[in-house]
């Protein structure tokens, strides 16, 4: 047996795998040159009778030659494997365009996600959130508020009030109560903000509902200023309504502010009153027991109904407080 | 308030250069919103022509009373127009439209054939001409009152612009032209004349005794002017441009006396009142009603006082209900001669007291409670007589005074209070060069400020601030973060809600809310009793439909699923987070601290429990099918082991554990609710709703619920995770018969609790109840593990027997053989 003899079986044996079209035709092959009777493994039976330099040589000849042959199967094989799998994986292909709409759809309710979203808002910025009882004291709705008997937010019109009427509960007219929980509660500095639900005797229309909500911001610390309440609005602003808005602080009236203002922004072409803000009025703060030579503050508060409104678009409160799901599920959760 | 731009002329020299929409910007930046700009006359062109009536042909066929009228325009031939008002008479001035006019609404006029005739024109009411509401009939002059052919737009000063202002309560000052035109003057930099300059030296002879007047408690009211007038002749009629004056600011035209007291009110802010002296008797004093007694009102309407309620007596009887409405008994009539004119400073909170009693707001009262000028009685009832004497024969009498003026304390501020408040500098000399403008008088060495009669809010240096930065404009503020001392996060209560709302989103429910409110019928038809029914009822409810808080959050999701069923939806899940309001506790009438100091820390303690608890829910329900049917194929409906699996999750989610038994809760099947317990606590309730109430309200059959108790759950453990076991797990399987009536939850806890600690988990993984004999099959399948070796076949078989004995000897359970 010659090293070309070898040679010649390895070249069979490729050309014969190489022309295999069918894994079947390709097992055949396997057989006839690399099988139990192939050639090559007949050869190397012979190897143990062969002398010790022989063996060395040869042997060396044959185990070459098998690796070859071992490689040039392992490649068809792959070939003709890949082959068949695109033929028969083609086979099994669907129509993936099919509607696969099985599981209800869930979501949040967009006055939950506006209300994530401005709280997480200002949690970046030192802000707790607080919250409060929506049956609430007269004593923390009004009086405290700097808000006289007489004042119309009191009468019979505007405000819930719970009975017996003597009590003082009211359902909260805003959440300005939580302030005065926060301010009764903790020391300056205070950064809160209170979002919740809210209370009017309004008749329910496009744009009035009388259960709606706000989200309150209060600031007590040293040295704050008007500028840092025009400050953290735009700042807010922005963050709603995109980087483009502008805004503006208009003269306004609210007891428990003073200086008041009243907020507008700039948004679609027009200018829309957002909400209502102001320096905490020093009245308010000596009644939380807040010392007014060392602390000022700043407050503000709007509708988050009428935030979503404008920003979104809606022109119906009836589609915010239905809870009809075409409407609800288009928001997800708001992400 | 409304303010005609050539009214504020008058006391502002506004260049012509300054258009509308700066005066309207102006009024803005110094605080006061305009809320329309109307432009009266914009769409109105002539001819339109003052026109006497020569005579009338009354034309009777058609439905409605139609004249055919002549009318002398001042043109070569008579002019013949129809006209469906009867309001007028030969003789009387109209104002008449003619061919080529068009009226506002792009009505055009044109000599047209209607009703049988030629109608070269129209004769116009005020509402046609877009300068009042007024559409009783055609506007009617007398003759002497016009030129008879002159252009109606200019005679009726028509053309002007009038801007509609938004006044915040604490400016009762600016509900007069006065007060709107000092603003203007200040947001434009331009002089303001004051026309109770021209009013101050103003001296009327007397002729004779005047009513007198009095004030009985002099905190009621201040000052309390009273001019008697006689020989008043009811003919004389209010001139046109006091009228039109009037009309402009929206309201009515009445009677001259009457027109002048409202005329003087717009002008100067200072509300009048004239009384029919002859039906006075002896003299005018302001007083509480003292007894409850019935009034009869201008209006008609028969009103019963309250002793507390302020009036205007004379010896006899009430004669005003103060600042708010007169009496009708000595109202101005067709044949008053003598007339007692009221000006009065009232106190503020007296007429907001009258107005809330009575639920009457007027013109008047609103002025007076929100606080007018005290020096205003004074001028504003001498404006009066000027006004009347000169357009009447009215002579005046003599004038009767109580009281005095109280003015505003002087107040001493720190400047730089200012500059720390506004956040930039703003220089005490230019503090109080805006002080001077807005009427103050400043003593700059100590900052001492008297503010002017007009503006009793300015009493603290807040005051003053907000004054010093709308001068300057509040765009003028900078715009600066606050340092951010203070870390901050959600509370783990907050992060809970959040992940609980986030999980039933994400697993199909879709959130709703709802108003909190209900009604009795309501909480009955859920079978809702004892505490679970008590609750807080409004006093004055949006309708009587809803007058009770909410005790539960399913009625409510009932009421939106039943809503979203009727626009078509069938299967779906909806969940809501929110408080319910079970009446725990009697509400008392709260205490009020003092507002100067902050309360006491029992106070405040107080205060805070006043207020009742309101526990914080959330709750599903789910109808119809748990998939959306599809080609995909059917769905099963939802179950209640559906409504328990949430509630469950929900515990899970708070890695809370929990026990559970079955309970006969409302709004529940009886048979088939759930009741979690966490720590001793029924915290959840779940399962198939009533089918009593699922028919009430349509909801599908079988539909389920439930309801966790978010503010009863306690915080989440810190979790001690045990080690994860790498030895070979041992199964058994067994299968126990046990009566139907025998929980699972209580088998299997009787199998944990004999299998002991090496007991990895146990799944139940078949129910088979087709034994008959009220016998059910159980098989649960037993997982063993040991951390530290292979568990050998004899101590798994003896664990299983140990679990399975416990099981019988608590349940008679019977091990199943094949």
């Amino acid at each position: 047996m010659r090293q070309e003899e070898v040679m010649g079986w390895v070249n069979e044996a490729r050309t014969a795998f190489t022309a295999a079209t069918e894994l079947d035709e390709l097992k055949a092959a396997r057989l006839a040159h690399a099988g139990d009777k192939s050639p090559i493994a007949l050869a190397s039976r012979t190897l143990g009778s062969l002398s010790p330099e022989e063996k060395a040589s040869f042997g060396k000849i044959i185990g070459d030659a098998k690796a070859h042959i071992a490689q040039a199967l392992s490649e068809a094989t792959h070939r003709l494997e890949a082959e068949r799998d695109k033929k028969v994986l083609l086979e099994e292909v669907v129509d993936i365009t099919l509607p696969v709409n099985r599981r209800h759809r869930g979501g949040l309710h967009p006055i939950s996600i506006i209300k994530n979203e401005v709280s997480d808002f200002f949690i970046e910025q030192g802000y707790s959130v607080e919250e409060g009882p929506e049956l609430e004291s007269g004593w923390l709705n009004f009086d405290a508020l700097n808000i006289p008997a007489d004042h119309p937010a009191r009468t019979m019109q505007d405000t819930f009030f719970i009975e017996p009427i003597e009590s003082g509960m009211v359902l909260r007219t805003h959440t300005s109560p939580v302030q005065i929980r926060s301010m009764l509660t903790q020391t300056p500095p205070i950064y809160v903000i209170c979002p919740g639900r809210t209370f009017r005797a309004d008749e329910l229309d496009s744009t009035h509902s009388p259960v709606f909500h706000q989200v309150e911001g209060l600031v007590i610390d040293k040295g704050i200023t008007m500028a840092h309440l025009k400050g953290t609005l735009d700042n807010f602003a922005r963050h709603m309504f995109g980087a483009d808005v502008t805004t503006r602080l208009r003269p306004s009236f609210f007891p428990f502010t003073e200086p008041s203002a009243e907020v507008d922004i700039f948004f679609n072409n027009r200018w829309i009153e957002w909400g209502g803000c102001g320096m905490v009025n020093p009245k308010v703060l000596a009644t939380c027991g807040i010392d007014t030579d060392v602390y000022s503050g700043f407050a503000f508060g709007m509708g988050l109904e009428r935030t979503l409104m404008v920003r979104h678009g809606i022109t119906d409160m009836h589609d915010i407080v239905e809870g009809d799901l075409r409407f609800t599920r288009q928001f997800g959760v708001g992400l | 308030m409304r303010a005609p731009l050539s009214w504020i002329q008058e006391f502002v020299d506004i260049p012509a250069t300054v258009s509308a929409d700066q005066i309207s910007d102006g009024l803005i930046r110094v605080g006061f919103e305009v809320e329309e700009i109307i432009y009266q006359g914009a769409d109105l062109t002539g001819p339109l022509k003052f026109a006497k009536v020569l005579s009338i042909e009354e034309i009777t066929e058609f439905k409605k009373p139609i004249r055919f009228v002549g009318l002398d325009c001042a043109e070569e031939q008579t002019r013949y127009v129809i006209c469906g008002a009867t309001n007028f008479a030969v003789g009387d001035v109209v104002v008449a439209a003619l061919p080529g006019a068009v009226l506002p609404g792009n009505f055009a006029i044109a000599a047209r054939e209607t009703y049988g005739k030629t109608s070269n024109g129209m004769i116009c009411s005020a509402r046609e001409l877009g300068i009042s509401d007024e559409h009783a009939g055609i506007m009617v002059f007398a003759e002497n009152e016009v030129v008879i052919g002159e252009d109606a737009i200019a005679g009726l000063q028509i053309n002007d612009v009038i801007f509609d202002v938004a006044v915040n309560p604490d400016r009762g000052y600016a509900l007069s032209i006065r007060g709107i035109a000092r603003e203007v003057a200040g947001a434009l930099g331009l002089t303001f004349n004051d026309p109770v300059d021209k009013l101050r030296d103003l001296k009327f002879d007397e002729i004779g005794e005047g009513v007198s007047a009095k004030i009985a408690d002099d905190s009621t009211a201040s000052v309390f002017y009273l001019r008697t007038l006689t020989n008043f002749d009811q003919k004389a009629s209010t001139p046109i441009w006091m009228r039109r004056r009037i009309e402009k600011m929206g309201m009515r035209s009445i009677s001259l006396v009457v027109d002048v007291t409202n005329y003087v009110m717009l002008e100067l802010g200072q509300p009048l009142h004239a009384f029919d002296k002859s039906k006075i008797k002896g003299g005018l004093t302001v007083k509480r009603a003292d007894k409850a007694q019935e009034f009869i009102t201008l209006d008609g309407q028969t009103r019963m006082l309250h002793p507390e309620d302020l009036v205007v007596c004379d010896d006899e009887q009430p004669l005003a209900l103060a600042g708010t409405m007169g009496g009708l008994f000595s109202e101005i009539t067709d044949s008053t001669t003598d007339i007692a004119l009221e000006a009065v400073r009232f106190d503020p909170m007296c007429i907001a007291k009258n107005s809330r009693r009575h639920k009457l707001s007027s013109e008047a009262s609103r002025r007076l409670e929100r606080s007018v000028d005290p020096s205003l009685a004074q001028f504003a009832s001498a404006r009066f007589v000027q006004l009347l004497t000169a357009h009447s024969s009215a002579k005046y009498v003599a004038t009767s005074v109580d009281g005095e003026p109280v003015y505003a304390p002087l107040v001493t501020i720190d400047p730089t209070y200012i500059s720390r408040i506004l956040g930039f500098e703003v220089a005490p000399e230019k503090i109080a060069e805006i002080l001077r403008t807005i009427g103050c008088d400043v003593d700059e060495s100590s900052f001492t400020i008297d503010p002017p009669s007009w503006r009793s809010d300015l009493l603290t240096a807040a005051d003053f601030a907000e004054e010093v930065a709308r001068m300057i404009g509040y765009d003028k503020i900078p715009s600066i973060l606050p340092p951010r001392p203070k870390h901050a996060s959600l509370t783990s209560v907050q992060k809970r809600r959040r992940a609980i709302a986030s999980m039933l989103a994400g697993r199909g429910l879709a959130e709703v809310q709802t108003f909190p409110f209900t009604n009795q019928a309501t909480i009955d038809s859920m079978g809702f009793v004892g505490e679970r029914a008590a609750t807080y009822e409004i006093a004055n409810p949006m309708s009587e439909e809803f007058p009770l808080m909410r005790v539960h959050l399913v009625p409510g999701l009932i009421e939106v699923a039943a809503r979203n069923i009727s626009r078509g939806a069938k299967d779906f899940a909806i969940f809501e987070m929110g408080s319910i309001f079970r009446s725990s506790q009697k509400l008392v009438a709260s205490i009020s601290p003092d507002l100067k100091s902050r309360p006491s820390a029992k106070q405040i303690e107080e205060i805070f429990a006043s207020v009742p608890p309101q526990a914080y829910h959330v709750a599903g329900l789910l109808v119809g099918k748990i998939e959306n049917e599809n080609w995909q194929g059917k769905a099963r409906s939802y179950s209640w082991q559906d409504a328990i699996e949430y509630a469950e999750d929900i515990l899970s989610l708070c890695n809370l554990s929990w026990s559970i038994k079955r309970s006969d809760f409302a709004p529940w099947h009886p048979g088939r609710c759930a009741e979690l317990i966490v720590d001793g606590k029924a915290v959840a309730h779940a399962g198939e709703l009533h089918p009593r109430i699922i028919e009430k309200y349509g909801l599908p059959e079988r539909s389920v619920a439930f309801a966790v108790g978010l503010s009863a759950l306690p915080e989440s453990p810190l979790v001690r995770p045990s080690r994860v076991g790498t030895m070979p797990a041992a199964l058994q399987d067994v299968a126990l018969i046990v009566d139907q009536s025998v929980a699972a939850a209580d088998l299997e806890a009787a199998l944990r609790e004999g299998a002991g600690d090496l007991l990895e988990s146990i799944t139940l993984f078949d129910r088979y109840d087709k034994i008959g004999d009220g016998k059910v099959s159980l098989a649960f399948t037993l997982v063993f593990r040991a951390e530290d070796r292979t568990l050998t076949g004899e101590e798994v078989s003896a664990m299983r027997e140990a679990a399975t004995d416990l099981a019988g000897k608590k349940f008679g359970a019977v091990v199943r053989t094949a």
